[in-house]
């Protein structure tokens, strides 16, 4: 059972940690969680990132976090990613596959999935 | 939306946006009825706004801001035969305990019904994007009780811990996952 103790546990682990940590990220990852997101799959495309960055051990580089109806709604799931120092890369159509790649490729890697972004889909 | 379980992620979304400070679902069912229920202590809404809320043709353009959420919640309950009943006391009036309560009650035998689906993930959603906002979470039967409150999680872990930190929220899901394999 996952108990009270081992949280408690956990917390220990933490504690110096999260001081390091704060104020440190240079990367946002914001998801589109209002009702046309939700509708459209954003529940999941969250929660890859979510995992991904822990995964990855990006969590003090690196936040995830939510926003409301962005007004582009038939291209949920929205991400938008804000790297300092870079203008701002708005990936549409999302699933889990697509956040996985973009975790890797993007995030980790610094190369934009270009075929993904919101310039890419209205060209098409 | 393709779970019930969304439909309560968009629900408690409107309490995150009307500045709750605590935000209770309960989930109650047996074999016939499934009852939803997400209170909350946000602003609340007016008579006149909640008019709008619960007819979305009848409203003007400064409701638009609730959207599809209830109409959606509406329509998965009502295609099952039961309903959505929303009382509210505004801010404005209730000063002191103000806030929104929302119900919906689904027939599970409907052809219609919709699954809950991934609950547990509604939970980790909510606390990830809120984790200063304390939830209640309780979904019982008559054979089972699953719960967790983001009070309870709060005090071991104390001021300086985030809620919204991928370990707790792990230990949230699997908390939860737990609860419900060993129903």
């Amino acid at each position: 059972m996952k108990s009270l103790a081992e949280l408690a546990a956990i917390r220990e682990k933490m504690k110096d940690k999260i001081v390091l940590r704060e104020g440190t990220s240079t990367t946002r990852i914001v998801v589109g969680m209002a009702t046309c997101g939700i509708a459209a799959g954003a529940r999941p495309v969250l929660n890859a990132f979510v995992d991904g960055v822990n995964k990855e051990g990006l969590a003090s580089d690196v936040v995830v976090s939510q926003t409301g109806c962005i007004g582009i709604c038939q291209y949920e799931p929205v991400v938008e990613v804000y790297k300092a120092g870079e203008e701002k890369v708005t990936y549409v159509k999302m699933t889990v596959e697509k956040a996985e790649k973009v975790l890797k490729e993007h995030i980790k890697g610094g190369k934009v999935v270009t075929e993904y972004t919101i310039t890419a889909a209205q060209n098409a | 939306m393709k779970e019930l379980s969304l439909n309560v992620l968009d629900i408690a979304m409107n309490s995150v946006k009307a500045k709750a400070t605590l935000i209770c679902i309960y989930i109650t069912e047996d074999e016939e009825l499934l009852k939803m229920e997400i209170i909350d202590n946000g602003c609340g809404m007016t008579a006149e706004f909640l008019r709008g809320v619960i007819d979305p043709f009848c409203t003007t353009r400064t409701t638009r801001k609730v959207g599809l959420g209830i109409p959606l919640l509406k329509l998965a309950a009502e295609q099952t035969g039961g309903e959505v009943s929303i009382t509210s006391k505004h801010e404005s009036e209730y000063p002191e305990e103000h806030g929104t309560h929302v119900s919906a009650i689904f027939y599970k035998k409907h052809i219609d019904f919709t699954p809950m689906g991934d609950i547990i993930s509604t939970v980790t959603t909510l606390i990830q994007g809120s984790p200063d906002i304390d939830f209640e979470f309780l979904h019982t039967s008559n054979t089972f009780e699953v719960s967790l409150d983001t009070r309870e999680v709060r005090e071991v872990l104390g001021p300086e811990i985030p809620l919204s930190e991928p370990e707790i929220l792990l230990w949230i899901a699997d908390n939860l996952s737990e609860q419900y394999k060993n129903i």
